[in-house]
């Protein structure tokens, strides 16, 4: 197998290590649509790390801290729902990011990589990155595990018992789109929530504790990821969002496995 | 003293919920905090929990102090599962034992590997309250328990209450929406409504004929009935309005004498 065949694997499984247990928290506090946010200001970061010589993973991750904090800033100073206030955001960021590349012609920005996503592509430097994020996230994870449940079970429970709520969902926040920028390269801003939340919630069909649930989705997450690329490889299809369609297809046996057990 | 809250009013989006409140939670007391909806019950516990942070006015809470707090209900998406021993053992450590003997306590013991979704109302009460009781708290504080449970469940939740504050010897500060029956052992009842509206203790069932025998003479031990002495109404509104209000208060009623407002058809 060629080199950059085993660095789009390794990354592929990388990603999933890291969106898996990261997706459960997704799913049980209803963040799907953070994810999409944070990867609506894909575009914009990517042209912003042009303009000013940034890696374009560091640029993407700093627009996706933009996202979270001015998630908190609309949240507190309006009174939209989250969901508004994320679709209010979302589409702000996509189209300034749309102006911006408009107007610098020189960006050159390849918009089918960036919506499709182009996992061949992955360079050691990702793989470095990829490294970075699982120890971030997964050191994150470990450390509020208990804190992050609380609040998923009830935030106000949570906070009579002193978890320190807002601290807390924001590290949760930043997490995220970490791994959403990360994961983008690989998938594409279109489908890289998928990688999160498909995952948990097949998972969720098998398991009876939260920690199980995380594990599954993890396990879930790494077959799809050698599934859908090798079967890429022979049917000639884009890797990407076959890993995705992977996903989606252990999704439907899980439910089914439920519904028949 | 565990809590002593001096004058905090609580605000939001403009509208006064709680207006310059003080009150005071004492070691080993029961208090028993009724009022109509939107009277500030809730707010007022989620003051003394810390959930919330009075707009002005201070609370002081006593070193040290440990809350036990048993919600209405969970806010947790269902796709989180959780076993019941799971939810025990969640932010504190306790061995398989101590799980099982808390459960034990509250009638449980069946429900240990149970998803919590899976629970009837009823059945989640008694969760909660195993799980608040196993930190042993000094205080613990419980937000309308009974509500959506039939005299028999109440009285049954109020002998439970009662036999886990025998053995912690901790405070509890109630929740309840009903104007009239509250736990028998309460050392205080606080009707909130904006303000204080009325204090006092309750008095025993048998005191009261029409209640007795509604209720049948079973179980009601743990039922006590709070009689309030208002001297002031309020308006739809929420205007305070000076003097007797007898006529118009809905839920008035004096003393031991005879209710004639609201009292029950079939107690008649």
């Amino acid at each position: 197998m060629e080199d950059f065949l085993w660095r789009a694997l390794i990354a592929g499984l990388g990603i999933a290590l890291l969106a898996a247990p990261l997706g459960c928290f997704v799913v049980w506090q209803r963040m799907a649509y953070f994810g999409e946010t944070v990867a609506h200001a894909g575009l914009l970061g990517l042209s912003l790390g042009i303009i000013t010589n940034l890696p374009a993973s560091a640029a993407i991750f700093l627009t996706s801290l933009l996202v979270a904090f001015g998630l908190k800033m609309v949240q507190r100073t309006t009174l939209l729902a989250k969901d508004t206030a994320l679709g209010l955001i979302a589409h702000v960021v996509l189209a300034t990011g749309l102006i911006v590349a408009s107007q610098f012609q020189a960006l050159q920005i390849d918009m089918m990589s960036l919506l499709f996503g182009d996992i061949l592509a992955v360079t050691i430097e990702d793989l470095w990155l990829v490294l970075f994020g699982l120890i971030v996230v997964w050191g994150l994870i470990y450390l509020l595990w208990e804190d992050l449940l609380m609040i998923s079970i009830d935030p106000e429970m949570a906070a009579a018992e002193g978890v320190p709520i807002g601290r807390v969902n924001l590290i949760l926040a930043i997490a995220i789109a970490l791994t959403v920028a990360l994961a983008m390269k690989l998938v594409g801003l279109l489908l890289v929530t998928a990688m999160m939340i498909i995952p948990a919630a097949g998972a969720m069909n098998l398991s009876r504790t939260p920690e199980q649930m995380a594990v599954i989705a993890a396990g879930l997450s790494l077959f799809s990821v050698i599934c859908g690329f090798f079967l890429s490889l022979y049917f000639d299809v884009p890797t990407g969002p076959l890993i995705v369609v992977m996903m989606a297809v252990l999704f439907i046996l899980s439910t089914l496995r439920r519904a028949f057990r | 003293m565990l809590i002593a809250a001096e004058g905090i009013s609580f605000e939001r989006d403009g509208k006064t919920i709680l207006d310059r409140l003080d009150f005071e939670i004492s070691a080993g007391e029961i208090v028993t905090v009724i009022g109509p909806n939107g009277g500030g019950k809730t707010t007022l516990a989620k003051l003394c929990l810390g959930i919330l942070a009075p707009s002005s006015g201070r609370i002081r809470r006593a070193q040290n102090l440990t809350i036990g707090y048993v919600p209405q209900r969970l806010s947790r998406d269902r796709s989180l599962p959780l076993t019941t021993e799971r939810f025990l053992t969640l932010k504190q450590t306790a061995s398989r034992q101590a799980v099982e003997q808390a459960l034990e306590e509250v009638g449980a013991a069946h429900l240990i590997r149970s998803q919590l979704g899976t629970l009837s109302s009823g059945e989640l009460q008694r969760v909660l309250l195993a799980r608040a009781a196993m930190n042993q708290p000094k205080l613990l504080v419980l937000d309308e328990p009974v509500q959506g449970v039939d005299f028999v469940g109440e009285a049954a939740l109020y002998e439970l209450i009662s036999a886990i504050r025998d053995r912690l010897s901790c405070a509890i500060l109630l929740i309840s929406h009903d104007l009239h029956i509250v736990m028998a052992q309460s050392n205080r009842v606080v009707c909130l409504n904006g303000h204080v509206c009325c204090e006092g203790v309750p008095s025993k069932i048998s005191q009261h004929p029409e209640y007795a025998r509604l209720f049948g003479s079973g179980l009601t031990s743990h039922i006590g009935v709070y009689a309030h002495k208002h001297n002031h109404e309020h308006s739809l509104c929420g205007d305070v309005h000076e003097g007797d209000c007898a006529a118009h208060h809905d839920y008035e009623a004096t003393g031991d004498e005879e209710q004639k407002t609201d009292q029950p058809e079939g107690a008649r």
